[in-house]
C-alpha cells in the first residue's frame, strides 16, 4: 500500500462521517488557535514595550517631588517644590554611574504667532533633557549653553505646534509669543509620535530652564531653584536600581532627612513600568497556554475516544482488509493516518483562527502584529503529533485483531 | 505435479476456559488445482476451522499445510497475510463489501495491498468485474446493487488478483434460491476456465454442483467422494423456460 493510497484513504473515511469528524477536531482547533494567538499576542507585546523603552530613552529614572508632612498631615505627591536644579547638579557629580540628569519644568500655555495661536505643553529645559530623552532637532539647533545660562527668549518647537503655528512655512527665525513674552525659534524637534499612553509627544514648546522659569511657568515663588522634575539618565551596562538607591541616598541626605522621615521626593524606574507591562502580557500568553495544553490534551481525548469507536464500528472491514493480504502494518498504518488527518487538519483550521485572534487582539491593543511563520509550522506539527500519540493505541488495536474473530464481528 | 492443497495430520486445539476442544484432528487431505470441493459438515463439524487454515486466517496447532508447494503453517502473520494476497480469493456469506466504496474500489483493494500501480489496478479490477458480468455496474455501491450482484463484486474481488484458489464460506448463505443458482452457475464457469473452487456449505443443494464432496464430522474426515456435478447453467435455463411458459399461460388466461 502506497503512502498516497493510505492518505486518500484515510481522508475517505473521515469525509463519511463529516459532523463527527468535525467535533472532534474542535479541541484541536481551540488548542492550536490558542497557541498562535499567544505567540503572536506575547510578541507584539514584547515588541511594543521595546518601542516604548526606546521612545522614553533608555535607562531612565524619573525624580519627582514628593509628598510633604506638615503638622501631621500628609499633603499629596508633587505638593511641595522639593527639588532643585541644584540637587539635578549633585546627582549628575556625584554618582558616577549617571551619564546625564536634566532637570526641568511642565505647564501649559496658549502661544500665539502672527494671527495663529495653539495650546500646547512648555517644557522649560536645559541640554540634558534631549540627551537623556534621546532627541533630536530635525531642522535649527538646540540651545547654546549661553542662551542656557542667560535665560535667552530662544525656542525650540515640536512637529504638531510648527504645524500648527506655521503652516508650510519654514518657522526658524520667526517669533512665538508664550503668555506675551516673545521667543524667537530656533530649531524643530524630530518627529517622535505617540507616547505609550497616546499622548502627542510632538506638541511641545522647549524654552531654556532659566527662562521658562522666570518668565512663563514662574512655578514657585518660595524656592527660586526649584524644577518640577529630573530625569537621570544611566550609563549603558550600569545598573538602574543600583542607581536608583544611590539617588534615593544623595537626596535624602541633602534634603536632610532624618531616618524615622519619609522620603520627599519619588524615584520612577521607566525600565520597571516596562517590565511591569510586559509581565501583564507574558501573564495573558500564559494563561492562553495553559488553555491551548488543556484544549489540546482534551482534544486529543477526544481524537482517541472518536478512533477506539470507529474502530469498533469497522471491526468487520478490518477483518476484510486483514484477508484479502492487508498486514498489521498496513490497518496501523491506515487508523494512525485518519487520527493524524483529523489532528492536523483540526490544526490547520485553529491556526486560521488563531490569525484571526491574533489579528482582532492586536488591533484592540494597538500592537503590531506579529505571526511568525515557525509558530504555524510548529503548531500543526504540534497537532500532528497529538494526532499520532493519541491515534497509536486504537490504531494498535485495530491492527491486533484476528481476522477470524474481525469478520464474524455483527 | 505437486497438488494444490496438502494438508498432513492437521490438528487444531482451542482452550475454551479450562477445556481443551479439538476442532480438527488429524486431518489430511489433498485438493489438485483444477478441482471444484465441496465442504461439508454440520455446525461444529470442523469445516470452518479447516477453511480458516486452508485460507492462511488460522494456523494449525500441529501438522502440515504445503499450499502450492510451500510449507504455509509456521508462516508468521505477515507472510501469512501476503500468501492470502496472492494466491487465496476469498467469498463469504455476508460479501463484506466496503459500503463507501463503489464495486471498483471495492475490488480494486487486494491489488492495493499486492503494491500494484494505480491506473494497472484500475484496469484489471474492471476487467474482473466484467468476468462475473458486471461491466455495467462499475460505479454502483454495494447499497444499490441486489444481494447477487453484490456476491459477485465479492466473487470479482477474490479474482482480481489471480489466486490459485478461490475459498467461497457458505456463499449462497444469504441469496435466494434462484440468485444461488446463478451464483454456482458462475462458479462452475469459472472452474471450466481452471480456477480451482472450494465451498464450504452445510446445503446438499449447493454441493450437488461440486465434482468432490468431501465431509467432516467432528473435527474428522467422514467421507471424501467424487460425483458428477450438476449443470447449474442447464438447470437456470430450464427454469427460465418454464418461467416463460408459465408466463405465456398466464397471459393466455388473461
Amino acid at each position: 500500500m502506497t503512502l498516497l493510497d493510505a492518505v486518500l484513504s484515510a481522508l475517505d473515511a473521515l469525509r463519511l462521517h463529516k459532523l463527527r469528524s468535525a467535533l472532534t477536531m474542535l479541541g484541536i482547533v481551540i488548542g492550536v488557535a490558542a497557541v498562535i494567538a499567544m505567540i503572536a499576542v506575547g510578541g507584539g507585546a514584547r515588541q511594543q514595550v521595546v518601542a516604548q523603552i526606546r521612545s522614553l530613552g533608555a535607562n531612565l529614572l524619573v525624580v519627582t517631588p514628593g509628598n510633604v508632612t506638615q503638622s501631621g498631615v500628609r499633603l499629596g505627591a508633587g505638593a511641595a517644590s522639593t527639588l532643585t536644579d541644584e540637587d539635578a547638579a549633585a546627582i549628575m557629580n556625584e554618582i558616577p554611574s549617571v551619564q546625564v540628569t536634566a532637570p526641568f519644568l511642565r505647564g501649559g500655555a496658549q502661544v500665539v504667532a502672527g494671527g495663529a495661536n495653539w495650546a500646547t505643553t512648555i517644557y522649560a529645559v536645559d541640554l540634558g533633557w534631549f540627551e537623556a530623552r534621546e532627541w533630536e532637532v530635525e531642522s535649527g539647533r538646540l540651545f547654546e549653553p549661553e542662551e542656557l545660562s542667560r535665560g535667552a527668549q530662544v525656542a525650540i518647537i515640536g512637529q504638531t505646534v510648527a504645524a500648527n503655528l506655521f503652516p508650510g512655512m519654514d518657522p526658524i527665525g520667526e517669533t512665538v509669543r508664550v503668555r506675551n513674552v516673545p521667543f524667537r525659534i530656533v530649531g524643530v524637534m524630530a518627529r517622535k509620535g505617540q507616547s505609550s499612553w497616546g499622548q502627542d509627544q510632538d506638541d511641545v514648546l522647549f524654552v531654556p530652564l532659566v527662562a521658562g522659569r522666570q518668565r512663563v511657568i514662574g512655578r514657585n515663588q518660595a524656592n527660586a531653584r526649584a524644577v518640577g522634575a529630573i530625569y537621570v539618565k544611566v550609563r549603558d551596562g550600569e545598573s538602574l536600581s543600583m542607581a536608583e538607591a544611590d539617588v534615593k541616598a544623595l537626596l535624602r541626605q541633602r534634603h536632610r532627612l532624618q531616618p524615622h522621615q519619609e522620603d520627599d521626593f519619588a524615584v520612577r524606574n521607566l525600565a520597571e513600568i516596562a517590565a511591569t507591562r510586559e509581565a501583564s502580557a507574558r501573564t495573558l500568553a500564559l494563561l492562553l497556554a495553559a488553555v491551548a495544553g488543556v484544549s489540546l490534551a482534551v482534544g486529543g481525548i477526544g481524537i482517541m475516544n472518536i478512533m477506539l469507536v470507529s474502530v469498533t464500528e469497522r471491526t468487520r472491514e478490518i477483518g476484510l482488509r486483514l484477508a484479502i493480504g492487508a498486514r498489521q502494518r498496513d490497518i496501523l498504518r491506515q487508523f494512525l493516518f485518519e487520527a493524524t488527518g483529523l489532528a492536523a487538519i483540526g490544526g490547520a483550521v485553529g491556526v486560521a483562527f488563531g490569525m484571526a485572534a491574533a489579528y482582532g487582539t492586536a488591533r484592540w491593543a494597538g500592537w503590531p502584529l506579529l505571526i511568525e511563520p515557525g509558530a504555524i509550522v510548529l503548531a500543526v506539527v504540534f497537532s500532528g503529533l497529538v494526532g499520532i500519540f493519541f491515534g497509536w493505541y486504537p490504531a494498535l488495536r485495530a491492527s491486533r485483531l484476528d481476522p477470524i474473530e474481525a469478520l464474524r464481528h455483527t | 505435479m505437486a497438488p494444490l492443497i496438502e494438508t498432513q495430520k492437521l490438528t487444531r486445539l482451542y482452550r475454551l476456559g479450562d477445556e481443551t476442544v479439538t476442532a480438527l484432528a488429524d486431518v489430511s487431505l489433498t485438493v489438485d488445482a483444477g478441482e471444484f470441493v465441496a465442504v461439508m459438515g454440520p455446525s461444529g463439524s470442523g469445516k470452518s476451522t479447516f477453511m480458516n487454515v486452508v485460507g492462511c486466517l488460522d494456523r494449525p496447532t500441529s501438522g502440515s499445510y504445503r499450499l502450492d508447494g510451500e510449507e504455509v503453517s509456521r508462516l508468521d502473520a505477515d507472510r501469512l497475510a501476503a500468501v492470502r494476497n496472492r494466491k487465496i480469493g476469498f467469498v463469504f456469506q455476508q460479501f463484506h463489501l466496503l459500503d463507501r466504496l463503489d464495486a471498483l474500489s471495492n475490488v480494486e483493494l487486494p491489488l492495493i495491498y499486492a503494491g500494484a500501480d494505480r491506473r494497472g489496478r484500475r484496469e484489471r479490477a474492471a476487467e474482473a468485474l466484467r468476468r462475473v458480468g458486471l461491466g455495467d455496474r462499475l460505479h454502483h455501491r454495494p447499497t444499490q446493487l441486489s444481494g447477487g450482484q453484490q456476491q459477485r463484486v465479492a466473487v470479482a474481488r477474490a479474482l482480481v488478483n489471480g489466486p490459485k484458489v478461490l475459498l467461497a464460506d457458505e456463499p449462497t448463505g444469504a441469496l435466494d434460491s434462484r440468485t444461488s443458482l446463478e451464483l454456482m452457475a458462475l462458479f462452475q464457469e469459472l472452474n471450466r476456465e481452471g480456477v480451482t473452487v472450494v465451498i464450504v456449505t452445510h446445503e446438499p443443494d449447493v454441493a450437488r454442483f461440486a465434482a468432490r464432496v468431501v465431509r467432516f464430522r467432528d473435527g474428522c474426515v467422514l467421507s471424501d467422494a467424487r460425483q458428477r456435478p450438476a449443470d447449474a447453467a442447464a438447470e437456470l435455463a430450464a427454469l427460465s423456460a418454464e418461467k416463460a411458459e408459465a408466463d405465456a399461460a398466464a397471459e393466455a388466461a388473461a
